[in-house]
């Protein structure tokens, strides 16, 4: 065999003894890192053409593999030629006993362009993991906007809310609840669900907010869903949605909480004697032009609380099981006398822990009970 | 067998004995001690186990906070070797695992009797009058070279059984999944390792401790093994005649003998 075969190899060629040390390199090696054969052969170690970084992968990774498998494959490196550029390079190498002294040889493959290439590959890989934690702090926002920043304080009255957004949170749910005030002793819970998710999901969610926020000022909670209904049809947004309005008065020293229900699962009122729906079952929104809505008054005294959820809670999943209203009602139901923070951590706990975290669907409720004072001011 | 729920652990020798416990260093696992561990399996309890991110064990133990630093692996060791319900454990670590053993020592100092440090390093950044051999550059070259190399590694790629016929001291049962890690925790504990420093730590240490140098180590050269035995309170030095970071691979049995003579086992 001419010694131009291994001299002018396409691939760069080099044997090292057991610990390294250069014994053999081609031409084709030598052209490229632009060095002599005196600079290398008994000179110099495989490890010495490294940079700082190859030396420690050397160390930590190759000599490992190669002295417990007998070979090496497609090792990434950069060699450091004489100039000090880098030749970025892959280097195949095996271990061969010549003349009864482990070498090790090597074919070293110029890998300029494939390194580019996973520059590029690695850069993209990033830029994909910096869109997804940017999507996800978007969907966060746009899903607080939706949400109160904080409940408003309503003198004698303890109200509290929950939102849990599903799964890791890249989705805005169409989940929401809000609270605001009318006028003196006279205050609007809403809490409801539109269809679907996502951006186009949020923007009904934010629509039927704030047409509750208008429609309220002027309207019983069910004159006020019937506006938003029209609102709805009327910007034809093919999305439907479910809503539980309550209205709660100051009458005769205790309040007093007109109850609307539109297509949503019925608010449940807990109490020392148990727990019972509250309300009576009405049309959803978005859909019809027609509905059929009942606002119905209840009384809440010292030991009562007013629940409203979504269909995340009722609808937790196990095997097929759904958590359901019935055991909303039991924890509901075994509250009395304990805070409205207290009831909705049971509740949201339960239903999770029935369902499995991450929680499949996204989860809203809200709780409201009169003020330890037990006195509407 | 016997497992935690972070490491695979291994579990093999003869219960009765003392525990021997070995840990691999940075870049590869548990096979890392198949030419040394089988020699004490008469004699000891031998146990070899991946860090987490490593070999078999479980990624999901991974936990980016408490593994931000080697006290976090140290927390392992002491779990381990607790789940196993060891005590008066002998800890060989090589490499980064030679300071999680010291670091697990000083936590739980009654659990450990022997500590063998093989080719350890308490920093491996110069610092003002410490030469630890590498510059910070370093680390960062490293770093991306590790990009590069995880990036020719198909995440597709099945373990592939292969038989070694010059080496059928290996088995057939060492996959090409040998040295493959979880490309994201080796690159964290690739940072972690490289950027430890545990010169304070050594003076704490209390358990006697055999430091095993080879006399030419890219990784950790002799310099920094003498340093190592210096801030020891109770050090044994060995100069193995042997080049490289492995000698556990590279020259097995005078590893073995160093390690003998440090724990009293006459062959």
């Amino acid at each position: 065999m001419p010694d131009s075969y291994y001299e002018h190899a396409a691939c760069g060629l080099l044997t090292t003894d057991a610990d390294g040390a250069i014994v053999a390199v081609n031409e084709t090696l030598l052209t490229w890192m632009g060095v002599e054969r005196s600079d290398l052969v008994g000179e110099r170690t495989f490890s010495d053409l490294l940079t700082g970084g190859g030396r420690i992968y050397h160390e930590t990774h190759y000599a490992p593999m190669l002295a417990m498998q007998g070979f090496a494959r497609e090792l990434a490196f950069d060699l450091v030629c004489a100039d000090e550029t880098r030749l970025p390079v892959l280097v195949n190498a095996r271990t061969d006993v010549l003349d009864g002294r482990t070498v090790i040889h090597m074919a070293i493959f110029d890998a300029t362009e494939r390194r580019m290439y996973e520059r590029e590959l690695l850069a993209a890989k990033e830029d994909a993991e910096y869109s997804e934690a940017h999507a996800q702090l978007l969907a966060r926002t746009l899903q607080q906007s939706l949400l109160p920043n904080q409940l408003p304080s309503v003198p004698g009255l303890e109200i509290a809310g929950r939102y849990l957004p599903a799964g890791a949170g890249y989705e805005i749910g169409g989940d929401f609840y809000d609270v605001f005030q009318i006028g003196p002793d006279d205050w609007v819970i809403a809490l409801g669900d539109v269809q679907g998710k996502g951006v186009d999901a949020a923007v009904v969610t934010a629509l039927v907010r704030h047409s509750i926020r208008a429609a309220s000022v002027e309207h019983e909670p069910a004159g006020a869903l019937r506006i938003v209904n029209e609102v709805l049809l009327k910007a034809d947004v093919k999305r439907f949605c479910t809503v539980v309005l309550f209205r709660c008065r100051v009458s005769a020293g205790s309040w007093q909480v007109t109850v609307c229900c539109a297509g949503h699962p019925l608010p449940i009122l807990g109490s020392a004697d148990g727990a019972a729906n509250a309300g009576r079952p009405g049309t959803l929104l978005g859909v019809l032009p027609e509905l059929t809505l009942h606002d119905v008054e209840i009384r809440l005294d010292a030991t009562t609380v007013l629940v409203a959820y979504t269909d995340g809670v009722s609808e937790a999943r196990r095997d097929g099981e759904m958590f359901g209203p019935g055991r909303i009602a039991e924890v509901v139901g075994r509250a009395g006398g304990e805070s409205a923070e207290t009831v909705l951590d049971r509740l949201v706990e339960a239903a999770t822990e029935f369902g499995g975290t991450p929680n499949q669907d996204d989860i809203a409720a809200i709780a409201v009970r009169p003020a330890d004072s037990n006195t509407a001011p | 067998m016997a497992s935690n729920s972070r490491n695979q652990a291994n579990v093999s020798g003869n219960p009765a004995g003392r525990p021997i416990v070995f840990a691999h260093g940075f870049g590869c696992d548990s096979n890392m001690w198949r030419f040394v561990a089988p020699h004490y399996e008469d004699e000891f309890e031998v146990v070899t186990f991946d860090h987490v991110g490593h070999g078999q064990s479980d990624p999901s133990g991974f936990d980016a906070q408490r593994h931000s630093s080697l006290d976090g692996y140290a927390m392992d060791v002491v779990e381990l070797c607790r789940a196993l319900d060891l005590s008066d454990v002998i800890f060989v670590g090589h490499s980064v695992s030679a300071m999680i053993g010291a670091l697990a020592s000083v936590q739980e100092p009654d659990l450990f009797d022997r500590l063998v440090m093989i080719g350890p390093s308490a920093r491996y950044i110069d610092d003002v009058d410490y030469h630890g051999g590498f510059a910070e550059s370093d680390i960062n070259e490293m770093l991306e070279s590790l990009d590069s190399n995880y990036l020719g590694w198909s995440s597709a790629m099945a373990p592939v059984i292969m038989g070694n016929p010059d080496r059928p001291q290996l088995g057939a049962e060492l996959t090409a999944s040998f040295c493959r890690t979880d490309p994201t925790i080796a690159k964290h504990f690739a940072r972690v390792t490289f950027m430890s420093d545990n010169r304070d730590d050594l003076p704490a240490v209390t358990v006697p401790t055999l430091v095993l140098q080879c006399r030419s180590d890219a990784i950790a050269p002799v310099s920094v093994g003498e340093y190592v035995r210096d801030r020891l309170p109770h050090a044994t030095y060995e100069v193995l005649d042997a080049t490289g970071h492995c000698p556990n691979l590279s020259a097995p049995e005078a590893t073995i003998a160093a390690i003998d003579s440090f724990i009293g086992v006459h062959r």
